[in-house]
């Protein structure tokens, strides 16, 4: 099973895989459906994302990538269709209870807790971990020294990956941009997660902040050897670290397969810019 | 080093809660050392011991507005279940255990169960509301508290315990003695709260809520304070949290009532009514959300103020009033606030850099 103080760097010299969704998938959705007030905002959503794949997610404004995200989390219950997590249906789970069973997300629009520390927003994702209890935080038993001190090099060792150690006592609401995005992705990587969804990460950025951040979705990638599902409007990074594609419009998968396949695939093209006039 | 300027929280937060402790401490030695050398007018010596009641009220309420973001408006009910339960107990203890101080402590610890037992059985309607809604619902609880209060009967004698509801229909054989008379609550209290207790009570009201927020419970009330959704979404226990929450705040307001009523001879459950809630609703918003010392001083000067302004009769709600939204229009306005930093040699740094 899932090793759970599992984070520790392993240096990746393992070979990713080719395509290992057909052997062992951590992510499984069957005929996925919502009806959002007589919408049918997603609707016969196939996908399988193998253990260790990175893959995108993309479509036009509307399409309901995010909406496929709520419903993985749980923040929507689909109304048609089955997500199977590591072989196990999520059917009737809540969003805490799918994040226990190792789904961790960023948010569009960042949600930090913005009055907490940056130590303490990655500590807070990590809550689950800890076995102290009230009383020993009251009378401040040595277990409750142990584990604070051992979440607390947990986090720093976290926030190293994305080069944030030395913001760790900043307040989160007052970091900058770039970084609220990164310490979203920091706090999700500290529930222990094995398959990561990451809504727009590099919305926002310029070139350079992108580029930085494929670096370190990349190693994140090869240091927990986990499953990323990315939304992305830029395309430059989409297509260059995922390894498969899924094009969404209104709602419905038009289009599945890697990066080139995508790019030249004529229904993807009238999707984005419209269909060519006959003349 | 761009990140050398932004403000280093865990400094700030950690010279915050010193100086809370010290400045309470200090006060303590102060005000006992004024009143044991007679500095002090009685007046102001009965008012020693319900100010540390309301400051452990502060606190207390505090936990849920401040750190856990919900707005509760019937925290007096848990001061009067603690304060009835409390008094109830320590006169049936009276013959057992003769020294005061045990005794005091006891009720207190018997008043804060029965208050965190209101706590949680309220919680669990309650905390499946969200913010204004959850607000009046606390308010409506604290309302039903009184009113059940107002209409209890309990007795004892050598038959044992009597409870009745409405009417008193306890029957209690001769030479028992009804403690909890409905309307007229319970009189013939013996006054053994004192201030020292009181001060210890709010020192260890103190440690508990500093060392809760300084643990993973209070990341956790604090996250889910500041979003919920987020919360959600890194396996955090957005109910559970919250009952911890308001029943260690129930509980403390409990503690806080058992010392409340022990001072006084005669106590009522409409002592506990909206007002009294609105009151230390008033601690926690001028004191500040979350700052407990905050809240510790406004519980103290909005319970000396109304004495102190007793002279000028006719205008003395007018002129709490106008202190108030004075206090309220000063202490946000950003111009005042750099003033006073600016006075403040442990914050003049932070702001001449800013």
């Amino acid at each position: 099973m899932k090793n759970k103080t599992k984070y520790v760097t392993i240096p990746s010299q393992t070979i990713l895989p080719e395509r290992d969704a057909s052997r062992d998938p951590v992510l499984e959705c069957v005929n996925l459906g919502i009806t959002l007030g007589g919408i049918k905002a997603v609707e016969d959503f196939n996908l399988t994302i193998g253990r260790t794949e990175i893959a995108g997610l993309i479509g036009p404004n509307g399409a309901g990538k995010t909406t496929v995200f709520n419903l993985l989390t749980k923040v929507y219950q689909p109304t048609t269709g089955t997500i199977l997590l590591n072989g196990r249906d999520t059917h009737g789970m809540n969003t805490m209870q799918v994040n226990k069973a190792g789904i961790a997300r960023t948010f569009q629009n960042i949600r930090l807790f913005k009055n907490l520390s940056v130590a303490d927003n990655v500590k807070a994702a990590m809550n689950n971990d800890m076995r102290y209890g009230l009383m020993s935080a009251i009378l401040r038993l040595p277990n409750y020294k142990r584990e604070e001190i051992a979440a607390h090099r947990r986090a720093l060792k976290l926030l190293s990956i994305f080069d944030m150690q030395d913001m760790a006592d900043v307040r989160a609401g007052s970091l900058p941009y770039g970084a609220q995005r990164r310490l979203e992705i920091v706090r999700a990587l500290a529930t222990n997660p094995s398959l990561l969804l990451l809504d727009e990460p590099a919305a926002g950025m310029n070139p350079s902040e992108t580029a930085e951040l494929m670096d370190s979705i990349r190693k994140v990638h090869e240091m927990f050897q986990i499953a990323i599902i990315l939304i992305e409007h830029d395309m430059s990074l989409v297509m260059n670290i995922c390894e498969g594609i899924c094009v969404l419009n209104f709602g419905h998968i038009i289009a599945k397969g890697t990066p080139d396949e995508i790019q030249n695939n004529p229904a993807v093209i009238e999707a984005y810019l419209g269909r060519k006039k006959e003349a | 080093m761009t990140m050398r300027r932004l403000i280093n929280l865990k400094r700030v937060e950690a010279r915050r809660i010193y100086l809370t402790y010290f400045i309470v401490i200090l006060a303590y030695v102060i005000c006992q050392t004024m009143s044991s050398t007679k500095f002090l007018s009685s007046s102001m010596r009965g008012m020693l011991v319900p100010i540390c009641a309301y400051m452990v009220m502060a606190v207390s309420l505090n936990l849920v507005v401040g750190i856990s973001g919900e707005l509760s408006l019937g925290h007096a009910g848990f001061m009067s279940v603690g304060a009835f339960s409390g008094v109830a107990a320590a006169i049936l203890m009276q013959n057992f255990i003769p020294f005061a101080p045990v005794r005091l402590a006891l009720a207190m610890i018997i008043a804060a169960i029965f208050a965190a037992i209101a706590g949680f059985l309220i919680g669990i309607p309650v905390l499946r509301l969200k913010g204004d809604y959850l607000a009046i619902v606390t308010l409506a609880f604290g309302e039903i508290i009184k009113s059940i209060l107002n209409n209890f009967y309990f007795g004892v004698d050598s038959g044992g315990l009597h409870f009745s509801m409405l009417t008193d229909t306890t029957r209690l054989l001769k030479g028992g003695r009804l403690i909890i008379r409905g309307p007229m609550g319970i009189s013939g209290i013996q006054k053994i709260s004192t201030f020292p207790a009181g001060f210890i009570l709010l020192i260890i009201s103190l440690m508990i809520v500093f060392n809760m927020v300084n643990s993973r419970s209070g990341r956790a009330f604090m996250a889910i304070r500041d979003d919920r959704i987020a919360a959600e979404s890194i396996g955090l226990d957005i109910t559970k949290y919250k009952m911890i929450a308001f029943v260690m705040s129930a509980a403390l307001a409990g503690a806080a009532g058992a010392l409340f009523a022990m001072n006084y001879s005669t106590i009522v459950a409409n002592k506990f009514d909206f007002n009294t809630s609105i009151l230390i609703l008033v601690f926690v918003v001028l004191g500040g959300q979350g700052n407990m010392l905050g809240g510790i001083i406004a519980a103290a000067v909005l319970t000396i103020l109304p004495e102190k302004l007793r002279q000028f009769s006719d205008y003395r709600m007018l002129l709490y009033a106008i202190i108030l939204i004075v206090m309220m229009l000063a202490t946000n306005n950003a111009e005042i606030k750099y003033f006073l930093n600016r006075l403040n040699p442990f914050k003049r740094k932070e702001t001449e850099a800013e």
